[in-house]
């Protein structure tokens, strides 16, 4: 796949197709993988990568690269091409100025996910045929990759590329019986009680390091909310329950309707916050109470909350369902 | 900082009588800006005015807080008297101490500390108030009416009565619509051609009034008071100015194998063409489709016979601009297409015919020349079955959910008419209800039960069959007998659904006007502006905001034209000033708030930002003052905050919302 | 109005539009019916103009309920708003649930002009039920406090 995918690469940016290539290199350390942007036919020799631990969703880089001059190729897995066909629904990306070649995914894993399995002291991962070959201070273990997939891969929503010019293997489907949603329904269960403890214990963590926005495809707002002083509610520093609270509510509310689920938002928390279910509650609602709606599967889509019937439900509906008490 | 004045009514003894007004004056002297803080026993007399206007002048304010009644009822006084004083009328904002406190409160206490709550709340948002100026843009005193048909016509007969110059654009060679095609109307059953030819003739004579047949609008831009439209005339190969109307052309041409669209098919016509004898403009048009000069260049026999020299083989489509100040949508209805519906055997038997094909048939301009025979055998049918409901409150995803209202007393007229004229001829009519709300509307229906004697069966028809001998079973239920018929008929009539006309849709997507699901357009109000769109200068006439018959089309038609002249009326527009804004240097172009604007009043465009030194390009949304109402949808549709709402900015709201909790 | 706790008066910020149900407070008044003194009304123009952060930054401040008021689905004097504010109050509403914070503290309730009764009826339970829940706690700002 690699190999396939840096040819195509050199054969574009050589002809002049192309100006410029968005992929994967290596990070600080080996294993840390890393986005991209290629110049020359040298840089992808030498440093274009692709492999098992390829997890960065690259289509928002395309905000700023495809204002560029020329071209830009972009290599996309099925969740970072919903999310480049929800970006270019908003505008927020000139297709006219991207060579988008989908690549086929069957899930990523990472170095934290692989630390779980209670993996330590990595210092280089290789990867054969599906098997990672982690060698560690103590030694090599040998691991499948479908053993260490990330959560979001695990319970993968779809396969399909929404928006592409040319495919690099097979094209997929979505995934029917896809159980993202089942977390989101063991917390709902809970009592408010609970629930209130469940986030507090995730949300307290937040250091407010702004990496869950600073990665999310749907966050490119010029200016974020949280950073204008004009809009009464910057703030940057943690330093309240309310502070955290706030942001990530907000936050996921700004996404809501937008946000196709890549689980960027969790991959990249320093502090492991489970940020996704966030957003997979606002999607999961948006199914049961307007219908299902999947941000980027078609271009030009309406996002439901721009959107209305005029029988929707109450706000009261909250009342009527959900959790322990309600049961 | 803003230097502001507060006003505390004691309104006689309805405000003072439980909040202790001298408390709240003394109390809110101390907020911050604050320079001057007073009580008077009616803010909204004459001394009071007084009172405030002094101020404002003695202290250099800059801002105004009343404590009073609702701003409902006083608002617009006290933005004058301010305004009286020099100050901008919008640095105004009124603290409601009378219906939100000293009316429902007894406890003077607990009033007196949220009357000072309020004013606080009050006071926090005038230190935001930005000085407005509603802006004012001219009004261009002519109208565009889309569609001839009656409910065009009458908007724009009423419009050009009040002296205003009014456009019709027809799509048709000639206006008059459906109306022309139908024989009698209900429930008088007077002649349509008798009423509406006239008022088609009042049209063309009229000097005011321009018509553009065999016309669309291709483009719509600007806004209320100021469109701007282009106007496609179609080639119709005929010199306008030339053509005598003599209709010599239309006896010689030779292609005679042309369906007539006129009596739907049922018999022909040439490729040159007048639509019916009573036509405006009475025009000759040449049917590209069939015209042998036009495809293969051989033949003319149109351009030789013609005396006036007015065919033009070599005429084509021309753009007319034209800028308006109103524009009226009345592109009505037609019949849908039955293909969906086989078990009637509509597209297997020429003598199951929709209403609209019968009335064709009986009229005497008709193909039979009024005389009610089979399309397949020119027989006398001697029993005939009205289906009623075909497509209409369907909710099987073939027809159409709604009643389409006209179909009922159409057939009732249809059925008494056959009776009237054929009484040997057994007329059954299948329905599910008789809906006749309308002025002598029961009465009629009554009248084909009781004096004509028509069956009306209810039930709807599972089938209809043609047999080998030419005759049609029908097969339906008797719900009231409980029994199942088999019907042996000649001739079977459809009542088909209506439904908007195919040229709506884009044109509300041209005119940024909304439409419901079912292609009509929606009114501003449903109950209050029932001919208005919510898009700002852009009105509804007639079937394109629902089913209708022709009284209540033309009533419709009739108070669009009202609302039109209402508005051409005025030189200029006074817009409201609260209203949206982008800031764009923050839009990020998404198009969110353009998604939910019910108005249309947003648009993109890509503009040129510096920024760190380079030139970017990006889009960017703005807001046309002119259009926006200020309901602020957009400004939380939008994520990063670049919309924002004059008199009720983002910073306003929560400033009151943080002085209220702030106790 | 019979106080559950004597002590505890809840703070209460009311979003009213413009066209219904800030008339129907109007009619409230004028028709002399009343309701707690806890209710602070701020007038919007349309249910549509209420941003999720207005509702965030009043529970920030110190409010211990809020309320939104609109005209019915149908009515709105912009067609359209109360259909939008609709779907983003519910789902502002299932997530301030989902995340532990009382459901009760927020409302959405739609009021006409001439609903001067339901008005007044609304505020009073709206008032009842989050002074029988007590001070919000799961959702302040410690800084705001003096």
């Amino acid at each position: 796949m690699q190999e396939m995918m840096k040819k195509k690469a050199i054969e574009l940016l050589g002809s002049g197709a192309v100006a410029r290539v968005l992929g994967w290199k290596k990070g600080e350390f080996d294993y840390d993988i890393t986005p991209a942007v290629f110049e020359s036919i040298e840089e992808i020799e030498n440093e274009f990568i692709y492999n098992s631990l390829c997890s960065p969703n690259l289509s928002k880089y395309l905000v700023k690269e495809s204002r560029k001059e020329g071209k830009t190729l972009i290599f996309l897995k099925p969740c970072d091409s919903y999310s480049l066909s929800q970006l270019i629904t908003e505008h927020r990306v000139v297709r006219e100025n991207v060579y988008a070649i989908g690549i086929e995914c069957y899930g990523k894993t990472d170095a934290d996910t692989i630390k779980e399995k209670g993996i330590k002291g990595i210092t280089k991962i290789t990867e054969n045929d599906g098997v990672l070959n982690i060698e560690t201070l103590y030694g090599n273990e040998k691991v499948p990759v479908y053993e260490v997939l990330r959560e979001r891969c695990v319970n993968c929503k779809s396969k399909k590329h929404p928006v592409y010019d040319e495919l690099i293997g097979e094209e997929g489907q979505a995934v029917d019986d896809c159980e993202r949603f089942s977390e989101v329904d063991r917390i709902e269960r809970m009592t408010p009680e609970e629930r209130f403890a469940f986030f507090r214990g995730e949300l307290s963590r937040c250091i407010r390091c702004n990496a869950c926005r600073n990665v999310c495809p749907a966050c490119t707002c010029e200016k974020c909310v949280f950073d204008n002083d004009a809009s009464g509610i910057a703030q940057k520093a943690a330093s309240d329950s309310f502070e955290e609270n706030m942001f990530h509510i907000i936050r996921a509310f700004h996404v809501a309707g937008r946000c196709t689920d890549c689980g960027e938002c969790s991959r990249v928390c320093p502090q492991n916050i489970p940020l996704h279910l966030l957003n997979r509650k606002f999607i999961k609602d948006i199914n049961e109470l307007y219908g299902n709606y999947q941000p980027g599967e078609n271009i030009g889509n309406r996002s439901p909350l721009t959107d209305y019937t005029q029988n929707d439900a109450e706000p009261n509906i909250v009342y009527k369902r959900g959790g322990k008490d309600n049961a | 900082m803003q230097r502001i004045g507060v006003f505390v009514c004691h309104c006689g003894t309805n405000i003072a009588a439980t909040v202790d007004v001298k408390a709240v004056a003394e109390a809110l002297k101390y907020e911050p800006g604050v320079v001057v803080s007073t009580e008077y026993q009616y803010m909204c007399s004459e001394a009071g005015q007084e009172l405030i206007k002094n101020a404002i002048k003695e202290n250099a304010l800059t801002g105004v807080v009343v404590c009073s009644c609702s701003p409902r009822m006083h608002e617009a006084t006290f933005r004058k008297t301010v305004a009286a004083a020099g100050l901008n009328p919008y640095m105004l904002e009124i603290a409601n101490i009378r219906e939100q406190v000293s009316w429902i409160h007894k406890n003077i206490e607990e009033a007196t500390e949220k009357a000072i709550i309020l004013g606080r709340a009050a006071i926090a948002k005038v230190h935001l108030n930005a000085p407005l100026t509603a802006g004012e843009s001219p009004v261009v005193k002519r109208a565009l009416v889309i569609g001839g048909g009656i409910a065009g016509i009458q908007t724009a007969l009423d419009i050009a009565e009040a002296g205003f110059e009014v456009d019709i654009v027809e799509k048709n060679p000639t206006i008059g619509g459906k109306m022309t095609q139908l024989d009698k109307t209900f429930p008088t059953l007077d002649c349509a051609a008798c009423i509406l030819t006239p008022k088609m003739v009042d049209c063309a004579q009229n000097d005011k009034i321009k018509i553009y047949s065999y016309s669309e609008v291709s483009e719509v831009k600007g806004f209320v008071g100021n469109f701007d439209v282009t106007i496609k005339r179609k080639a119709r190969y005929v010199d306008e100015n030339k053509c005598t109307g003599c209709g010599l052309c239309t006896e010689k041409c030779p292609q005679k194998k042309v369906p007539n669209e006129f009596n739907l098919g049922l018999d022909n016509r040439r490729a040159i063409y007048i639509p019916f004898a009573q036509a405006v403009p009475k025009i000759a048009t040449i049917d590209a489709d069939y015209c042998t000069m036009l495809k293969s260049g051989k033949c003319g026999v149109c351009s030789k016979v013609c005396t006036a020299g007015a065919i033009d083989y070599k005429q084509e489509d021309s753009f007319v601009n034209e800028k308006y100040g109103a524009i009226v949508v009345a592109t009505g209805f037609n019949p849908i297409k039955l293909d969906k519906y086989d078990e009637f055997a509509y597209s297997q038997s020429a003598d199951v015919i929709t209403s609209l094909e019968l009335e064709r048939l009986m009229n005497a301009a008709g193909p039979n020349g009024g005389t009610l025979l089979r399309p397949s055998d020119k027989k006398h049918p001697h029993r005939i079955a009205f289906i009623q409901c075909v497509g209409s409150r369907c909710d099987d995803g073939k027809g159409k959910s709604y009643c389409s209202k006209i179909c009922c007393m159409y057939t009732a007229k249809h059925a008494m008419l056959i009776r009237e004229k054929y009484p040997d001829t057994e007329v059954y009519v299948f329905y599910i209800d008789v809906r006749t709300p309308g002025k002598n509307f029961d009465e009629f229906y009554r009248r084909a039960v009781e004096e004509y004697g028509v069956n009306y069966i209810k039930g709807m028809v599972g089938k209809v069959l043609p047999e080998p001998d030419g005759t049609l079973t029908v097969r339906a239920s008797d719900l009231l007998n409980g029994t199942q018929l088999n019907l042996s008929c000649d001739l079977v009539v459809l009542a088909a659904a209506i439904e908007p006309d195919k040229s709506a849709r884009p044109l509300a997507t041209m005119l940024t006007a909304s439409m419901d699901t079912n292609d009509f357009f929606t009114e501003a109000h449903p109950k209050l502006r029932p001919v208005e769109s919510p898009t700002a200068g852009i009105f509804l006439s007639g079937a394109c905001q629902g089913p209708k018959d022709i009284p209540e089309t033309v009533s419709q038609a009739s108070a669009c034209a009202a609302k039109v002249i209402g508005l051409l009326a005025k030189n200029t527009l006074k817009g409201n000033p609260c209203v949206a804004h982008s800031d764009e240097l923050l839009c990020n172009g998404c198009s969110s708030c353009e998604k939910v604007c019910p108005y249309g009043a947003i648009s993109y465009s890509d503009k040129e930002f510096r920024i760190n030194g380079k030139m970017v390009t990006r889009r960017v949304a703005s807001v046309n003052p002119a259009v926006c109402q200020g309901c602020g949808a957009c400004t939380v549709a939008c994520p990063s905050g670049a919309m924002d709402l004059n008199g009720f900015s983002n910073s306003q709201i929560m400033a009151e919302v943080d002085a209220i909790c702030k106790w | 109005m019979q106080m559950v706790n004597n002590e505890f008066k809840p703070k209460i910020v009311a979003f009213c539009c413009n066209w219904c149900s800030y008339a129907g407070a109007d009619l409230a008044g004028t028709n002399r019916l009343q309701y707690p003194a806890e209710v602070k009304i701020i007038r919007v123009p349309c249910s549509c103009r209420v941003n999720p952060m207005f509702i965030l930054r009043a529970f920030q401040r110190g409010a211990d309920g809020v309320i939104i008021c609109g005209c019915h689905p149908g009515d709105c004097h912009y067609t359209t708003g109360n259909y939008y504010a609709r779907r983003r109050m519910t789902l502002l509403f299932s997530m301030l649930d989902f995340l532990g914070i009382e459901k009760e503290r927020t409302r959405l309730e739609w009021v006409s002009a001439a609903e001067g009764q339901k008005f007044a009826s609304t505020m009073s339970d709206f008032v009842k039920t989050v002074t029988e829940l007590g001070k919000n706690k799961r959702l302040e700002d410690l800084r705001c406090k003096k």
